[in-house]
């Protein structure tokens, strides 16, 4: 079980919620189960998602795994230039 | 991905010298091919028709006199251009903004081309298309545009992130809030409060390249697209998407480029020119003009923005908010969202609220510039702290390390903080000679900071070993600071071989897997990444091939500086073989000798920036000249320090510019009035002091090398360092960017008047 945080946007289609626990051992299973329980976040999945995992931001590798007791707060995936 | 890609503190050979770099000598003698240097047989010109009006339905076009014109071959319009995006809002506004389809939304708007025999001919060809409009009122103020009595751009928006969805549509495409912890809790707590109100003007990245390209669309399907750009692969994928091609029948070759910053991160006229040529049947090269450069491509946003910041009488930060309104042009976009997540990453708060909004104005479509968004929110914070700093009577250096974040800090935008060096660059500042240095009449020092995320990305390398022991790297990143040479050193550190035996190329689309773009400083970071991981493989190939040779285990077969090793007592006779030996013995030994990788680089640290600036005003024409100016970064690890530097004295001069000059001027008829270098004025050389740097190295922990990006960061606190220079050297607070001496002169008279 991890505890995942939201930013505020997303919070607003996860039943109003920024903290959320949820099982999962990677970042795909994550989004998976996040969509399941909350069908309006998968629109904003495919317009993507990063996950800091303790401070560090990952935008594309869904295979990270998500250690127990880690800090994982969802962000959007932004561009740069 | 089976790669590891933690920092491992190793010393360097390569690393971190200084070679000259592999396109040098083509650039300086002229022999480096830029987008417009390429040519086809039987090609012919492309040229673009443009909207005159800010605003308009586009009641119909009649293209029949263009297509009667000897000389012509080819008249397209949106109708060739059909909608293949399949929902991809993204995509549609991308194609809508490459050709518009019902409506012009800003002054330079496509709305139909030409292909001709020549240029003569397509300028007269685009004279005899007959567009008639509906002419609409029209909104360019990011503030007016935000105001519910403001005309709608789209009556389809409506602002996306309220609690309630709203009942009439709006020019505010969409609400983002960050922060944590309750601000009003902590305003209460505050002995000092700074509110003030900030404005910046929209700017162009300015890249002296303009958009060009060649397109070649063949009888069977294939097509092949010359073209400057950030990023091949993503314009193969736009291309082929918005023209029903198949991506792998699309082949892109990114020439040299002549600066991106961001403006070259998605297609503008590459689908143009790919229409034109599938129905004229032949070549087409399209390059945009100066004019239509700052008309239809590139600025970043324009901005308005509140900030509130409150402290105790002992310095320490009890509460920041801001309110952050961002122009994206006529198409929903996210920069607001990443100037509300930027805005005061680089402070411990216990108590921080922003909100953005994302707001559409008839101007054009909004695109990423260097640090997206970042430089404009830390021009308003960073002026508040300055000022807040000067209420509490602390230094401004002392204030901000006071409050400076640091590893375990929950950042602004939400996560906890690793190793950064936000801390560091303050320290190094605060000890810089400059700070000490005296000041004359009419001259103000001022310094900022600033914070810019990083990103990796998906990125495929191949390193092939000549049989004369010379290495080819084939990158997918296109090199847009000196990437090739970082990338060649990384190779030679690897492989134990000198600098000089890489040659590092930007390979096209057909020759290697997907590589995202230059964007988010990620060129260096993340190819570098697969360039070790490349050169790993080719050595575990070295070595079997020693073994092999030898005759022994490759168990017992080291790879140190360049030579394969048979460790232990038994192997005593056996000379170390070089990699040049091995390689001329391939043919022998199962063939050519070959690294390659595939991954995403993600984990690319954050970095930050703080910079010293001294200016002297003169007070009768409001003109600023910037005397003295001092950049202090953090690398994580500088792979060639000097196009680290190159980078960050690149990023001081553009926000130089940003800050003193720079602006798109917008007539009440919604039409831009400088679209051109001579009254859209960049630094020139004789503008601007030597920048000096000094870079600080904290190793990024998810990089072999330590390696963070580098591209970025320093454009972030320039607006910042200059507006509080400004303002120290007038003593009036600046609040509207650029500070042109016209807006020096009134907020003086402004000051006088009381």
């Amino acid at each position: 079980m991890v505890e995942v945080t939201l930013w505020g946007s997303l919070s607003a289609v996860a039943g109003g919620k920024a903290r959320h626990e949820i099982e999962a051992k990677d970042i795909r299973e994550l989004f998976r189960k996040l969509a399941e329980q909350y069908p309006g976040i998968e629109p904003w999945i495919d317009r993507g998602i990063a996950v800091a995992i303790d401070g560090t931001i990952y935008r594309d590798t869904w295979s990270k795994e998500l250690p127990k007791n880690a800090e994982i707060f969802l962000l959007p995936r932004l561009a740069g230039g | 991905m089976n790669f590891d890609p933690r920092f491992s503190g190793r010393k360097f050979a390569s690393v971190g010298t200084r070679p000259i770099r592999p396109d040098g000598v083509d650039k300086v003698t002229g022999r480096a091919r830029y987008g417009a240097d390429f040519n086809m047989a039987g090609q012919l010109v492309g040229r673009i028709l443009r909207s005159p009006h800010a605003h308009a339905v586009i009641k119909s076009i009649d293209t029949s006199k263009a297509e009667k014109l000897a000389g012509v071959k080819a008249v397209i319009t949106a109708k060739d251009l059909p909608d293949l995006t399949d929902g991809d809002a993204a995509m549609h506004d991308i194609l809508d903004n490459c050709m518009a389809r019902k409506k012009a939304l800003y002054d330079g708007h496509a709305v139909a081309a030409v292909a001709a025999i020549d240029a003569r001919i397509a300028r007269q060809a685009l004279k005899l298309i007959e567009v008639e409009y509906e002419v609409l009122p029209h909104v360019t103020d990011v503030d007016e545009a935000a105001h519910h009595h403001a005309p709608l751009i789209n009556d389809q928006v409506f602002t996306e992130g309220l609690e309630e969805k709203p009942a009439k549509p709006s020019n505010i495409t969409k609400r983002t809030q960050f922060g944590h912890g309750d601000v009003h809790k902590g305003f209460a707590e505050a002995d000092f409060v700074v509110e003030r109100s900030f404005k910046t003007e929209q700017t162009h990245q300015g890249y002296i390249e303009p958009h060009a390209c060649v397109a070649s669309v063949n009888a069977d399907g294939t097509a092949d697209l010359w073209v400057c750009t950030q990023g091949h692969f993503v314009y193969r994928q736009h291309c082929a998407q918005l023209l029903g091609l198949e991506a792998s029948k699309l082949r892109v070759t990114s020439s040299e480029i002549g600066g991106g910053f961001g403006g070259k991160t998605h297609v503008w006229a590459e689908p143009v020119a790919l229409a034109l040529s599938r129905k004229a049947g032949r070549p087409v090269k399209l390059v945009m003009t100066r004019d239509e450069v700052f008309r239809a491509s590139g600025p970043t946003s324009a901005t308005s923005i509140d900030v509130r910041i409150g402290a105790r009488k002992d310095g320490t930060i009890t509460a920041a908010e801001a309110t952050l309104r961002y122009s994206c042009g006529p198409y929903a976009g996210s920069w607001a969202e990443i100037g509300a997540m930027t805005a005061f990453a680089c402070y411990k708060l216990e108590n921080v609220k922003t909100v953005g909004y994302e707001v559409l104005v008839n101007r054009p479509k909004t695109a990423a510039y260097r640090a997206p968004s970042a430089p404009m929110a830390a021009f308003a914070v960073e002026s508040a702290v300055d000022e807040l700093a000067k209420e509490l009577g602390m230094d401004a250096v002392d204030f901000r390390i006071k409050n400076a974040a640091q590893e375990g800090t929950r950042a602004s935008y939400g996560p906890v903080y690793g190793p950064i060096g936000i801390g560091p660059t303050l320290e190094a500042v605060k000890h810089h000679p400059h700070m000490k240095a005296p000041l004359k009449e009419n001259q103000g020092r001022g310094m900022a900071c600033g914070f810019w995320f990083n990103f990796g990305g998906q990125t495929c390398t191949d390193l092939n070993i000549g049989m004369d022991g010379s290495v080819s790297l084939a990158v997918g990143t296109v090199d847009v600071g000196g990437s090739r040479a970082s990338l060649s050193l990384v190779a030679a550190e690897e492989l134990g071989i000198d600098y000089s035996h890489v040659k590092a190329i930007v390979a096209d689309t057909s020759s290697l897997g997907y590589n995202d773009m230059t964007d988010g400083s990620r060129g260096t970071f993340s190819s570098s990444m697969a360039t070790i991981s490349a050169a790993r493989n080719a050595i575990k190939i070295l070595r079997e091939r020693a073994a092999q040779t030898w005759d022994i285990p490759v168990e017992d077969v080291h790879w140190e500086k360049g030579h394969a090793i048979a460790k232990g007592e038994k192997y005593g006779n056996l000379s170390p073989l070089s990699l040049k030996e091995i390689a001329a013995a391939s043919g022998k030994t199962g063939g050519p000798i070959a690294g390659h990788s595939e991954l995403v680089a993600d984990g690319a640290g954050v970095s930050f920036a703080t910079h010293i600036c001294d200016v002297e005003v003169d007070p009768e024409t409001g003109s600023t000249r910037v005397i003295r100016y001092t950049v202090v970064q953090d690398a994580g690890k500088a792979v060639h320090p000097t196009y680290v530097e190159g980078q960050y004295q690149g990023g001081a001069a553009q926000g130089i510019g940003w800050a003193l000059n720079e602006e798109y001027i917008y007539g009440k008829d919604g039409r831009l009035q400088n679209a051109g270098f001579l009254d859209y004025r960049i630094p020139v050389c004789s503008d601007l002091p030597m920048i000096d740097t000094q870079i600080l190295e904290i190793p990024n922990p998810n990089h072999p090398y330590g390696v963070r990006g580098v591209g970025e960061t320093s454009i972030v606190p320039p607006l910042a360092a200059i507006a509080n220079a400004v303002s120290n050297a007038v003593g009036v607070r600046m609040t509207h960017i650029p500070m042109s001496p016209p807006r020096i002169l009134a907020a003086l008279d402004a000051e006088r008047e009381g």
